[in-house]
């Protein structure tokens, strides 16, 4: 019997049990497909450090034999297929002039515009014309049943399309005039991935974040899950990497970015950032590494020791709409008298008055702002977040007179980069 | 009969986009060959003005198979520039994870990317369609080499995890940092590392090194093809405390058969087939580059380094002849020989490190980033010598430079018309087959070839004209 998608969500969500994910569903996925449907694949390296697939096989266990042979048809990966030159790019044909019929597409890495791709050529024809990583996947685009980005390069673009993006890199769904599955990470974790191309096979498209990500993997923050909460809201931080507290005041970006680690881990569920005694660094998110970066500068929004929050505060994060998370996320964390006891005998008047301010914005925002981003399917090109951000700006102006501090420890120039998060409209 | 040009492209199973293209005389016999790759990325431009802490996780992102080698050159580069020494124990911590992406690297490169043009795998994709021309191991040898390569993907998800264990994750892991290490290693963790390591021995016995033999037995000739590299080029591997100055596995400069002290102001970088713009036999940490993709002759993204104007090979046959442990002709299975020999030698080298951890003494020295400053930081990373070169000015990261080792072996020809060593090693090789030049992937592929790490190149220094190598 195949799972049904209420147990599948259950299980993928589980995340924590010392079995592979892979280990739970492929049994079931095959049974499902039958050995004679396995769907066939198509993985296509565009411009990425292959980490994508690297990584994508550390899941699969003793499985990965069960997953070529029994549940999909592995037809061309770059780094795995038995074939090469003019055999490898047959197949590569096949798919694109639509000889292979129907397929999943997979694709690792951002896609290069510069030169009209040709910074990246991924098969030669014979008469020596060069297949771009553009040219494939918008031909290849077409024909398939799903598409997936793998990895936060092919969702978001990712680090080789950081400022100042020698190749004019843009991420899949920028080039694909059709619905594409962002799995992010840097590079992917293998559930991620296998578990969203599961639930394509056997359910159709899971539910999906405002970014095209499947919420079953990105719908709450790292902050939320992390296994170091309890030091966040105590307020012990570690003052050096290798401490074994909350990261957050050595720039730890969990606070802004969706993901399950703490809960899933890495590697065979063994470790994450965070339990390596290091900030996540958000490689999941729409904004990395750009804003991200540097990555051991705090979030601003949060003064330590001895809250602050302001409205200002909340001016000045709108400015880094990936700041914002944490701000109110804190502001609320304030009111509902969640902090840490120490904090609160610190607290001068003032303070106490503008968290009262705060308080009045954020009942005045609609629920799920802040720290999490609803899930919609075909949602509005831009981030919930950022729409509900401006609106707190547009309220929070007449009330705040302060001017902003600036954002520290950020390159000017990467305040002005529009978010590559944004869908093409 | 006239001759006639070959390209295999995409060369598959390989990190990174590549293209080999020869021309094959009358007799099918190459008489000109280019290793080209058609992917650029620019990962230095992209460090430029970044605080110099990203750079060991930025610089990660280069390559997927080797990412934790680059995250330790960046942190030593750095290290030197800001003057911090990390502690003995941290430096064991590092070198226990970068060992164990060593083997990941070495057991993945073998069985999933060398190993298929020899033995034909299970009638289905991903493994066929494929090259049929001269498959020589029977049906039986076969299944028992294709039983070491589902064991391969046990065993390489271990490598992996035990490099996770003090890395937090891999690809990409956080481990390793400036300053040192980040997890303590407490008994619990040597343990389990213990744990993982034997198990990965037994598999290199009863499997990794029986493999290659076997490969050997039925490909005796490729001993003798695929060779002709002028000299060895290594910075060693795994550096010991106090760091830097001395390594586990030695490293050093051959050239007609005799070793000499590195001196790296004698690498020089020409770029006449490589599409930049630039002044050729620069030193590569002078160059002001810009790419030019319309260079006439020009045929690839990656640059010619050359030492004391040779094309010197690096990888794990010049550091097992450093450390006088195989000293075989370059040849296709002599490099494998000397990888497998190799991850054998650092199964032992991470038991030894990890028994001589210290659970109570530190692992990171905390230090502040210099105003300005420059630092190097040279590496035996899995397919050989790497070079980070990092100069800070105000808290910035003002140039950066990498040379991989896959530019050493995968450049394009030099100046002179002097051929890299993959090309000089596919001079003169018999293609029985034009239509499937088998041949030429099965030597290509022994040099562990990352085009992911090699195309990276290009240097910055829009700011800075000019840089010292220290
Ligand atoms: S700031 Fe980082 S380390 Fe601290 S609780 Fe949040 S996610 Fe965990």
């Amino acid at each position: 019997m195949p799972l049904t998608r209420r147990e599948f969500l259950r299980l993928c969500l589980q995340g924590t049990a010392g079995l592979s994910l892979a280990n739970i569903f492929l049994p079931h996925l095959a049974q499902a497909l039958g050995n004679e449907e396995r769907p066939p694949v198509i993985w296509i390296e565009a411009t990425t450090c292959t980490g994508d697939i690297l990584s994508a096989i550390n899941a699969v266990d003793h499985d990965l034999r069960h997953l070529l042979s029994s549940v999909i048809d592995l037809r061309y990966q770059q780094l795995l297929m038995g074939g090469e030159g003019s055999v490898a790019r047959e197949v590569l044909e096949q798919a694109m002039d639509g000889r292979l019929g129907r397929f999943l597409l997979i694709v690792e890495g951002t896609i290069p515009l510069r030169a009209g791709g040709g910074f990246n050529v991924i098969a030669r024809r014979p008469s020596g014309h060069g297949i771009t990583p553009l040219e494939a996947v918008r031909e290849l685009g077409q024909r398939a049943s799903h598409v997936l980005a793998a990895g936060v390069c092919a969702s978001f673009g990712g680090p080789f399309a950081a400022n100042p993006n020698p190749t004019q890199s843009v991420p899949l769904h920028q080039v694909l005039d059709r619905r594409v599955i962002n799995v992010p990470g840097c590079p992917v974790h293998p559930d991620w991935l296998w578990g969203t191309l599961t639930h394509c096979l056997l359910y159709g498209t899971p539910d999906l974040d405002s970014f095209s990500r499947p919420t079953l993997f990105f719908g709450q923050t790292v902050h939320d899950l992390c296994t170091r909460r309890q030091f966040f809201d105590n307020g012990i931080f570690a003052s050096e990497l290798g401490q074994p507290t909350c990261m957050y005041k050595l720039g730890c970006k969990g606070p802004v970015t969706f993901a399950d680690c703490p809960r899933r881990q890495w590697n065979g569920h063994l470790s994450w950032p965070v339990e390596a005694n290091t900030p996540c660094i958000g490689c999941t998110s729409p904004e990395f590494p750009d804003r991200m970066t540097p990555f051991y500068a705090r979030l601003p929004g949060l003064e330590l020791p001895g809250v602050r929050v302001s409205t200002a505060t909340l001016t000045k994060l709108v400015a880094g709409a990936t700041a914002a998370g944490i701000g109110l996320h804190l502001a609320g964390k304030v009111l509902t008298g969640r902090l840490g006891q120490t904090y609160r005998k610190e607290r001068t008047p003032t303070e106490i008055q503008e968290i009262v301010r705060v308080k009045k914005i954020l009942r005045a925002l609609p629920p799920g702002c802040g720290t999490r981003i609803e899930s919609r399917r075909q949602e509005d090109p831009r981030s919930v977040t950022l729409r509900h951000l401006r609106k707190v700006k547009a309220r929070g102006r007449g009330q705040e007179s302060r001017t902003p501090r600036k954002l520290e420890e950020r390159p000017p120039e990467q305040g002005d980069r529009p978010a590559r998060g944004e869908r093409k409209v | 009969m006239a001759n006639r040009k070959v390209v295999v492209g995409p060369m598959t199973r390989v990190n990174g986009m590549w293209e080999i293209h020869v021309t094959l005389d009358g007799q099918n016999r190459v008489v000109e060959a280019r290793s080209a790759s058609p992917f650029w990325r620019g990962m230095e431009l992209i460090l430029q003005s970044r605080d110099p802490r990203d750079a060991p996780y930025l610089t990660e992102r280069i390559c997927g198979i080797c990412s934790s080698a680059h995250g330790y050159a960046a942190s030593l580069a750095l290290e030197e520039a800001a003057g911090v020494e990390p502690p003995p124990n941290g430096i064991l911590v590092r070198n226990v994870l970068l060992g164990a992406d060593f083997l990941q690297n070495h057991i993945r490169h073998f069985y999933f990317l060398h190993m298929p043009a020899f033995v034909a795998g299970p009638e289905q994709p991903p493994f066929a369609p494929r090259f049929t021309t001269d498959l020589r191991i029977p049906r039986r040898v076969s299944e028992t080499i294709y039983q070491g390569y589902f064991r391969a993907i046990d065993e390489s998800r271990r490598a992996h995890e035990l490099a996770a264990l003090f890395s937090g994750k891999v690809p990409h892991g956080h481990g390793v940092v400036a300053g040192g290490a980040t997890v303590h290693p407490d008994s619990e963790k040597i343990l389990r590392a213990l744990g993982m390591v034997s198990k990965l021995r037994s598999f290199i016995d009863e499997h990794y090194l029986p493999d290659v033999e076997r490969i050997a037995e039925y490909y005796p000739d490729y001993f003798s093809i695929g060779g002709g590299t002028e000299g060895f080029f290594s910075f060693g591997a795994f550096p010991q405390a106090p760091h830097k100055k001395k390594t586990a596995i030695p490293g050093g400069v051959m050239l007609e058969g005799r070793r000499e002290e590195l001196d790296l102001s004698a690498i020089e970088e020409h770029v006449r087939f490589s599409y930049y713009d630039q002044e050729s036999r620069q030193h590569p940490a002078k160059g002001t580059t810009e790419v030019a993709l319309e260079k006439p002759g020009a045929y690839t993204f990656v640059k010619a380094p050359r030492y004391k104007g040779r094309a010197l090979e690096t990888g794990p046959i010049a550091r097992m002849w450093f450390a006088g442990r195989y000293r075989e002709e370059p040849s296709t299975l002599s490099r494998t020989v000397a990888r497998a020999l190799e991850a054998r030698l650092i199964v032992d080298l991470i038991e030894e490190w990890l028994l001589a951890m210290d659970p109570s003494s530190p692992v990171f020295e905390p230090f502040e980033v210099p105003e300005e400053g420059r630092g190097v930081g040279i590496l035996g990373a899995m397919r050989g010598a790497l070079g980070h070169w990092v100069e800070i000015s105000s808290r910035r990261i003002a140039r950066y430079q990498i040379i991989t080792p896959s530019a050493w072996n995968c450049s394009p020809s030099d100046d002179t018309g002097r051929p890299s060593p993959v090309e000089a090693a596919l001079l003169g090789v018999q293609v029985q087959n034009p239509e499937e030049p088998v041949e030429l992937g099965r030597i290509v592929r022994s040099f562990d070839p990352c085009l992911s790490c090699a195309t990276h190149v290009i240097k910055g220094g829009r700011r800075l004209t000019s840089f010292q190598i220290i």
